[in-house]
């Protein structure tokens, strides 16, 4: 973890209610996809946490839906603006595991980590497959971006305006044969994945919390292995962890 | 210039003292900056047998501060006397203050015997105020013999100081205050959490699972003070003042009510940082204020 300030040098929306923000700093804490940050907002006192997509080493390009009034201040700032980010928090996705097929599910801003995810995993050797979930076609993030890494990419929307009508399960037959199964979304979509499923994974919660690096067990769950803090045990765990 | 006073007998180098719950068993902020710069910290409230505490969400946004209804998730006595104290004494080299909690009080009376056989363990903080627990905490916490009760039964098992950490959730914490010193306890802090609510008006319901929660932070930092103050005119045993403490500043504001010591909560968790820069900000604002001795403020508003 490292706290510095960061540059906001893009900032914008990229579908309803979603925006891509781009950040320039010291990424140096940053190693492993997954991982994510916490951004200090004037007039809020608690951090926002947020994954992150990609980074280099220079910049980290997040995504996040304005979902309450911090979101909503977020998405006022424009470039240039300060901010104060923790970097580098959490575990991060293990890809040692992965095997030659893995596959990728998104629910909606869930994705935005995949991206990063898909491309160390095809540097790896590995052919992703990334099966994602949205409400409308209109919301749907980062699909080119993970066939430009030459993942194949399977669609479901809850209305039917892009791929197969439905929830994100309703893709995985579309993918085939996997090899492991890493997934990230909000806990109602992990928890129907993880019975649409089979063989081994890896899963990235969210919770609200409250410092984002370990202090407060705020945002701590229940695991096989007992209670683990998603900030900083997390926000990865192993499939065989999670109870539901 | 001299940052230095003494708490129930045992010197501090500072009177900075990260609260209880804020700061886990020191590992996480230890990684970031060497905590021995502090006066020291109270460890993460404990209990005789581990517990998970409530279920999420347990934490809310308040203005200048926030919820917590963490519930006293902790690892156990047995636990922290096996693994985080030899771990803890890798990164920190200062007797530590213990806090406990219980949910009866032979409990709180049996926690504490056995942290009294650890060396490390300078003071041991009873915590009577937690707000986010149901029959333990603050049931003990908001009656005067209870509170008494708790501290006598402490106080047979340790010859450590026993510092009763009270609530601002009552009618009249003066009362609190005499009651537990009267029954002997070596010292009070003060402010624990006020009890509060957030709710999440897309789905009608509390943000958090326990429905309330704890505020802390800035925002509650005059309440703190007020309590500080009226505590220290009605007892003569040292105060740990805490409550929204974000600066070096509040640190004297702190002490000139009355504390002898000043615990950093809720500044922890946005700032991890934040115990330290209060630390390093010491001597420019006792400067600044024209103090030589930290420990000559202490009550010093009380007179003319």
């Amino acid at each position: 973890m490292k706290q510095s300030v960061y540059i906001i040098s893009e900032n914008k929306p990229v579908a309803p209610e979603v925006f891509r923000l781009v950040l320039t700093g010291d990424t140096s804490a940053m190693t492993a996809s997954g991982q994510f940050v916490d951004l200090r907002l004037d007039g809020f006192f608690l951090r926002r946490p947020i994954s992150v997509s990609d980074w280099d080493d220079r910049s980290l390009t997040l995504y996040y839906k304005c979902v309450g009034k911090g979101t909503a201040r977020l998405a006022e700032l424009s470039a240039g603006t300060e901010l104060d980010v923790l970097s580098g928090l959490g575990n991060g996705f293990d890809l040692s595991v992965s095997g030659d097929r893995p596959l990728l599910a998104g629910g909606g801003i869930g994705t935005a980590p995949l991206a990063r995810l898909a491309k160390e995993l095809a540097a790896a050797g590995a052919r992703p497959m990334a099966v994602l979930g949205f409400n409308r076609r209109e919301d749907i993030l980062l699909e080119n971006e993970l066939r430009a890494l030459g993942a194949d990419v399977f669609l479901a929307t809850a209305d039917g305006s892009a791929g197969v009508r439905g929830f994100v399960t309703d893709a995985v037959p579309l993918a085939g044969a996997y090899t492991y199964v890493y997934a990230c979304g909000p806990t109602p979509m992990l928890r129907a994945l993880d019975a649409a499923v089979t063989g081994p994974g890896q899963y990235s919660f969210e919770e609200r919390m409250g410092c984002g690096f370990g202090a407060c067990m705020g945002c701590t769950v229940q695991t096989a292995s007992g209670p683990k803090r998603v900030c900083r045990d997390g926000p990865v765990f192993r499939r065989e962890e999670v109870r539901w | 210039m001299n940052t230095s006073v003494t708490l129930c007998g045992l010197p501090l180098e500072n009177p900075v003292i990260p609260a209880s719950g804020t700061f886990g068993y020191g590992k996480e902020f230890a990684e970031l900056y060497d905590i021995d710069c502090l006066g020291t910290f109270s460890f993460k409230g404990t209990t005789r047998q581990p517990r998970f505490g409530n279920p999420t969400p347990r934490i809310a946004e308040a203005p200048a501060g926030m919820l917590n209804a963490v519930g006293l998730q902790n690892p156990g006595v047995e636990h922290v006397l096996a693994e985080e104290l030899p771990a803890m004494a890798v990164f920190f080299h200062k007797p530590v203050m213990a806090n406990v909690s219980g949910f009866s009080v032979a409990e709180y009376a049996e926690t504490c015997a056995m942290l009294d056989e650890a060396s490390q363990v300078g003071w041991i903080e009873v915590n009577v105020s937690c707000p986010n627990v149901h029959g333990g905490g603050l049931s003990f916490g908001a009656d005067p013999a209870l509170a008494a009760e708790v501290t006598r039964a402490v106080k047979a098992v340790t010859k450590k100081p026993v510092i009763l950490k009270l609530s601002p959730n009552v009618t009249d914490i003066v009362s609190i205050a005499r009651a537990c010193e009267d029954a002997g306890a070596d010292g009070l802090s003060l402010i624990n959490t006020l009890l509060g609510l957030r709710l999440d008006l897309s789905t009608r319901r509390p943000i958090l699972a326990n429905t309330t929660g704890g505020l802390s932070g800035p925002a509650v930092f005059p309440v703190a003070l007020r309590m500080v103050w009226q505590v220290y005119e009605a007892v003569r045993i040292p105060l740990v003042g805490m409550g929204g403490v974000s600066t070096a500043e509040d640190v004297l504001e702190m002490m000139l009510a009355g504390a002898t010591a000043v615990g950093v909560g809720a500044a922890n968790l946005i700032d991890p940082y934040a115990a330290q820069k209060i630390v390093e900000g010491l001597p420019a604002a006792m400067e600044k204020y024209g103090i030589e001795n930290l420990s000559d403020i202490i009550g010093g508003a009380h007179h003319g």
